[in-house]
């Protein structure tokens, strides 16, 4: 059975380029479950595809101590989703590096929901966008922390860069605690490259269009730092970066 | 070999430099000593191009051609280098990949062929050696995590690797201990001493021209140049400081 259309008035479907989703919706409807067992640990390298359309929607229940930790490149050319629903029991551990990389009429965005069942778990998720153009990039991060799952420590960082003024970033943490003992820290910023870090490159030889993509390269590559095996993701976003700048 | 006649500048419309005048010729290290605020570091970043530092009057030549109308890549690729005072942290790129990019890019702009991964290595270990400097900090981002000291050591470390004819050096002498002083000074004598090259070196203490050596010394006040000498100006200040330098 097909869930239903989404429509603008839900709020975690706010942003998303409904024209561009509706074709090809039947396909991609049903969400894909993902289990980790008490205990086991889980990396996940999701790489953009080729298709203009790209829609990723993954369920994700950790067992007691479990681990997981997703790497994910969001860069369709047209419309990208990252949709991730994330159950935590007691003690888990659960990691999300995401970039939302995007030019021209582009929308890319990563919505989560992350909750917190159990006590003691940890989430953290770090999420970078470079947008060009007309670009949207979007998070929508929702953080439950249920009755009773103290100790709880939830960490959200947000951080897009616009290079040009057309671009847009959304970003939407959002909490939803019912513990009164847990930690739950967000943070976000909307910048342009700082004028200090061009100079310096600039004065050891680098021309103003290299020094500006080798910048945008570190803001995003920190993400990929403790993936056992990143390279696919590197190489991956290195040339979408070099797409879009 | 760098040439400064009656340079003015402004920071945010405020005059700093008043008309400095100074000529350094290859094959020599000049000193530039002043009080804070003096316009030390102005100069330095006036020479390296910095966005902001505007030259109202007067002109900069390397080698006879125009400084100020290059960009600071282009200067770069002339063979100037600046010392940076507070060495700029860059997180996600390694110190290999960002001198390896910018000794190319500078090589490519003279017209010569790029140095492939395995020859650009050992060049940076072999610098980061001569420096006392533990070549694995060079896959560590840029001055991330590094001390105000080991930022100065680096700072060094790039010098030696891009190689370049001469150097503005804002007090890279700040933030060392006595031991990385003397391989700092080491360093630069190695590096940028010989006759094609040339060195300006700024700095408020008197204990790294001890090690350097500097064929000319020259103080800076209110943003112009009130005195010239040798190294025996640069102990007199030590012991009279500058307000009496002045009267």
């Amino acid at each position: 059975m097909t869930a239903p259309f989404p429509t603008h008035k839900q709020e975690e479907w706010r942003y998303a380029d409904l024209e561009a989703l509706q074709p090809v919706w039947e396909q991609f409807a049903e969400p894909v479950t993902l289990v980790v067992g008490a205990g086991e640990d889980l990396e996940e390298v999701w790489l953009p595809v080729a298709d203009d359309v790209q829609l990723r929607r993954v369920r994700l229940a950790l067992g007691e101590g479990a681990q997981a930790r997703i790497f994910a490149l969001n860069t369709a050319p047209v419309y990208g989703r990252i949709e991730l629903e994330v159950s935590l029991a007691e003690e888990a551990e659960f990691e999300l590096f995401g970039a939302n990389i995007g030019g021209g009429l582009s929308t890319n965005e990563i919505v989560t929901n992350v909750k917190h069942v159990g006590v003691g778990g940890r989430s953290r998720q770090a999420i970078r966008s470079v947008l060009n153009g007309k670009a949207v990039g979007s998070y929508l991060g929702k953080v439950e922390v249920a009755r009773g799952a103290q100790q709880t420590d939830a960490e959200q960082s947000v951080k897009a860069m616009l290079l040009d003024r057309g671009a847009t970033a959304n970003c939407k943490p959002e909490l939803e605690i019912f513990a009164d003992d847990v930690k739950c820290a967000h943070g976000a910023t909307v910048g342009e490259l700082d004028a200090m870090q061009l100079f310096y490159a600039e004065s050891r030889g680098l021309d103003p269009m290299s020094a500006r993509a080798l910048l945008l390269e570190g803001f995003v590559m920190g993400l990929w730092d403790s993936a056992k095996d990143g390279d696919a993701i590197r190489t991956a976003a290195r040339e979408a970066l070099r797409k879009v700048v | 070999m760098l040439r400064i006649e009656n340079l003015h500048a402004t920071v945010a419309d405020k005059p700093i430099l008043n008309g400095v005048s100074l000529h350094v010729p290859a094959g020599e290290v000049h000193a530039i000593m002043g009080p804070n605020g003096s316009g030390k570091s102005t100069l330095a970043y006036v020479l390296a191009g910095r966005p902001g530092y505007d030259v109202s009057e007067g002109a900069a030549t390397f080698d006879g051609r125009d400084l100020l109308a290059m960009e600071p890549h282009e200067r770069a690729a002339a063979g100037l280098f600046l010392g940076f005072q507070y060495p700029v942290e860059i997180p996600g790129i390694s110190y290999l990949q960002f001198l390896r990019e910018s000794l190319n890019s500078q090589r490519r702009s003279r017209g010569e062929p790029e140095l492939s991964g395995g020859d650009f290595i050992k060049l940076a270990r072999e610098q980061a050696k001569l420096l006392e400097m533990d070549a694995e900090m060079l896959k560590r981002p840029v001055n991330v995590g590094f001390s105000g000291g080991e930022k100065k050591r680096a700072e060094m470390v790039q010098m030696g690797i891009l190689n370049p004819r001469f150097a503005v050096l804002d007090e890279t002498d700040s933030g060392l201990d006595i031991d990385a002083l003397r391989i700092v000074g080491e360093g630069i004598n190695r590096i940028m001493r010989g006759p094609g090259k040339g060195v300006l070196l700024i700095t408020h203490y008197e204990r790294l021209l001890e090690h350097v050596r500097p064929d000319r010394v020259h103080v800076l006040q209110a943003g112009k140049i009130t005195r010239s000498g040798d190294i025996e100006l640069a102990r007199e200040l030590e012991n009279t400081g500058y307000a009496e330098a002045a009267a």
